[in-house]
């Protein structure tokens, strides 16, 4: 029960001033590294959704999902098991794409269903949205082509739907 | 009704309940403390903001009430840090007020602007920076709720001038008080799971080395009742830990006094052996454990906390139940009842008679003075206990250190909220400024601050204060001329290489020093005045009292665990030691 690997927490806090701080520091005391993370306003203004990805052992992890939850502000925490869940990830990406290079890229584009955002000279910026391995594969794909910049927003989250009946 | 900020806080306070203030007023709360003028509330001016926070955390542990405080911004609020820190560590109700720059100048690097809710938000149980007047009865009502109730805690809670300031159109709020609560992240679970409570019920009754392992919950719980009538029920022993000294009499037959790394032998040894750990409102804190992989390695355990972060946090229990403590027990004893007569108990005679063997071959001791030698500490505490004019119920009130523990173990404890100290920060000053917290709020009860020189001279200045407000608490200073923790570790474990430890007996003149602060002085240097000195003391109910008690710096705490040791390697005083463990 001990293998590390990467955990998505949902976080449901009240939508207060300092509370996304509460959490982190709280993160930061126990000397946990944050590997993602994305928070926003649900459909009830009054609550915030923050989705951390963190990558710790099974059993510090119970104790920090303890420790958030003594937050006052923390409404409702759930560990999102991949399997069980819905994961998307967005990624902005500039890349060298002169000449030839840029119907290889653009090829990938297609592949991936991604999107053009910008065009130069010798330059493209690009967007891909999409499940966590499906941007990572995306973005191992163009670095051979020279990536000028790059952002990838954190794990959002939510559990699948249960179809049986 | 129209009220300006500043009067709809203290008005708060009175909705509260609260009926004293520890505090230190200054630019930014300046307008709070005009209102004070008109209020029942008495304020409590102390001499530094640190005091104030501990006198706070002295008020809450002998009451029960939460102990307020109020100061300014930046450097106040920096002070009183350490109090808050040492009230979320020992769970201790707490209310703190810290004043703030106007809410326009916040983030401008203003005169005595500090991000007071940045600073303390990891040694708070929750803080709230209020940017609207109206939010004040709001935000003073929830941090009430959220300090007192589930496991307690500090709760600070910062305002802006300009939200208080009469003068600021800001400040003007329409008086309302709320009816309900709206913390929709905060409900605390006070009943403990019936079918754990079963599962524990059943582990009790067969078990046949059980040790009940009682911490500070039982007291924040108001669970000292109900721990008696379980321990008496089942016939099982109580440990209680340095936070829960009190929660289950000392002379009681069942009682074994404290575990730990300065514990009584009885208490650590029957933890090691025992097959049954019912942890009530404990936290396995490494003091007790000693080394975790070697600790009580045969025992299942129980562990009843309010808190689930406690629960498998340290070791993970065998049946978890979260709960308040009182609650919890009182369900336990009903369980235990009804399982009476389902099968025979196990026969607890050899544990119980390998208990006493360990208490007739290892009870506390040390060595008496030779004449001529300096006074032993532990005799000084001998005779405050034993003197006729100490009360029973006498409160008892220490600071960090040897000092420290020498008072938890050779007091008798035999009521709950008679002892208040520093257990999880471990915060040196702590003593003369809880103790006057504990006299404000026991005022019929006698207070003995037990202190160490080192401790003294952290806070003393807060004297002036009980002298200027007329509360009479008494301070015995074992002065050993030493930090003398640290001066037993470096003789025990640095090959006595004494560094930086010496404090020097009369430097500063403690007598004088006493005087000088408004007190009653007094010097002891040999047995004889000992108990005479303690007498007078006792005799002085109009002002505070220091007694200089001149001790010997050799002396160390026995028993001890050495850091990093198992509890099995537990050291006993030098004259128990050939005898059979």
């Amino acid at each position: 029960m001990s293998e590390v690997r990467h955990h998505t927490l949902s976080v449901l806090v009240e939508n207060k001033a300092g509370v996304l701080a509460r959490v982190t520091s709280l993160f930061a005391r126990r000397n946990y590294n944050i590997e993602s993370l994305a928070v926003a306003p649900t459909d009830d203004e009054r609550f915030s959704r923050i989705t951390i990805v963190v990558d710790v052992e099974s059993a510090p992890l119970e104790q920090i999902v303890k420790q958030l939850f003594k937050l006052v502000n923390v409404v409702r925490i759930s560990e999102l098991d991949p399997r069980e869940s819905v994961e998307r990830e967005l990624i902005v990406v500039t890349v060298r794409a002169a000449g030839e290079t840029r119907a290889r890229v653009l090829e990938l584009v297609q592949i991936f269903e991604g999107k053009i955002l910008a065009v130069g000279h010798s330059e493209m910026t690009l967007s891909l949205e999409g499940a966590p391995a499906k941007v990572d594969d995306f973005e191992a794909l163009l670095r051979p082509y020279g990536i000028v910049e790059l952002q990838r927003t954190g794990r959002v989250a939510l559990p699948k739907l249960d179809r049986s009946i | 009704m129209q009220l300006n900020g500043g009067q709809a806080l203290i008005k708060s306070l009175e909705m509260e309940g609260v009926e004293v203030i520890f505090g230190l007023p200054g630019g930014a709360i300046l307008p709070v403390y005009d209102p004070i003028i008109d209020s029942p509330i008495r304020h409590i001016l102390v001499r530094h903001e640190q005091g104030a926070g501990h006198m706070a955390e002295g008020y809450a542990h002998a009451t029960g009430r939460p102990g307020v405080a109020m100061v300014t911004s930046g450097p106040a609020a920096t002070n009183i840090v350490t109090p808050l820190c040492d009230a979320y560590m020992d769970s201790i109700p707490m209310v703190v007020i810290t004043g703030q720059v106007a809410t326009a100048a916040i983030g401008t690097d203003a005169f005595q602007e500090c991000d007071t809710v940045g600073i303390t938000r990891s040694v708070t149980k929750h803080n709230e920076l209020v940017t609207e007047a109206a939010d004040i009865p709001r935000v003073i009502r929830e941090a009430f709720h959220i300090a007192t109730t589930g496991r307690p805690g500090p709760v600070l809670v910062d305002i802006p001038k300009d939200i208080v300031d009469p003068n600021n159109p800001r400040s003007a709020l329409d008086w309302y008080w709320p009816e309900t609560l709206d913390l929709p992240g905060y409900a605390p679970t006070t009943r403990g799971h019936p079918k754990k409570i079963r599962e524990a019920a059943e582990l009790i009754c067969r078990a046949e080395r059980p040790v009940i392992y009682a911490g500070g919950g039982i007291l924040k719980a108001r669970a000292a009742g109900a721990l008696r009538e379980l321990a008496e029920l089942t016939g099982i022993h109580v440990v209680t830990t340095l936070m829960a000294r009190g929660a289950f009499p000392d002379s009681h037959e069942l009682a074994l006094g404290m575990p730990g790394m300065h514990g009584t032998y009885t208490a650590i040894t029957a933890m090691q052996e025992a097959d049954l750990l019912v942890a009530l409102g404990s936290r396995f804190d490494d003091r007790v454990t000693g080394k975790l992989d070697g600790f009580a390695p045969e025992a299942k355990i129980i562990h009843v906390d309010i808190d689930p972060a406690e629960i498998g946090k340290v070791r993970r229990p065998d049946v978890p139940i979260v709960g308040d403590c009182r609650l919890v027990i009182e369900e336990l004893v009903t369980a235990v009842r009804d399982l009476g007569g389902a099968e025979a108990p196990p026969d607890r005679s050899a544990w119980r008679s390998r208990i006493s063997g360990w208490q007739e071959r290892f009870p506390l001791s040390y060595e008496p003075s030779e004449p001529g030698d300096q006074l032993k500490p532990q005799y000084v505490l001998e005779q405050l206990r034993d003197a006729p004019s100490t009360p029973e119920d006498t409160i008892v009130v220490s600071g960090v250190g040897q000092h420290q523990m020498w008072t938890s173990q050779y007091w008798r404890f035999d009521h709950p909220y008679t002892w208040v100290n520093s257990g999880g920060l471990g915060t040196m000053g702590f003593s003369v400024p809880a103790a006057i917290g504990a006299k404000v709020g026991m005022p019929d009860r006698t207070v003995w601050a037990v202190d160490g020189d080192g401790c003294f001279q952290m806070t003393a200045q807060e004297l002036v204060t009980a002298a200027a407000e007329r509360i009479p608490v008494k301070v015995a200073i074992l002065n050993n001329a030493y930090l003398g923790m640290v001066r037993q570790w470096q003789e025990m474990f640095y090959e006595e290489r004494y560094s930086e430890v010496y404090l020097s007996p009369d430097l500063p003149d403690y007598k004088m020093w006493a005087e000088a602060m408004g007190c009653v002085g007094m010097r002891v240097e040999s047995p004889e005045e000992v108990a005479p000195a303690i007498e007078k003391a006792n005799g002085i109910a109009d002002r505070p009292v220091v007694i200089d008690f001149r001790t010997d710096a050799r002396e160390k705490v026995f028993p001890m665990v050495p850091s990093g040791a198992s509890n099995s390697e537990v050291v006993v005083e030098p004259s128990q030691r050939g005898r059979r463990r």
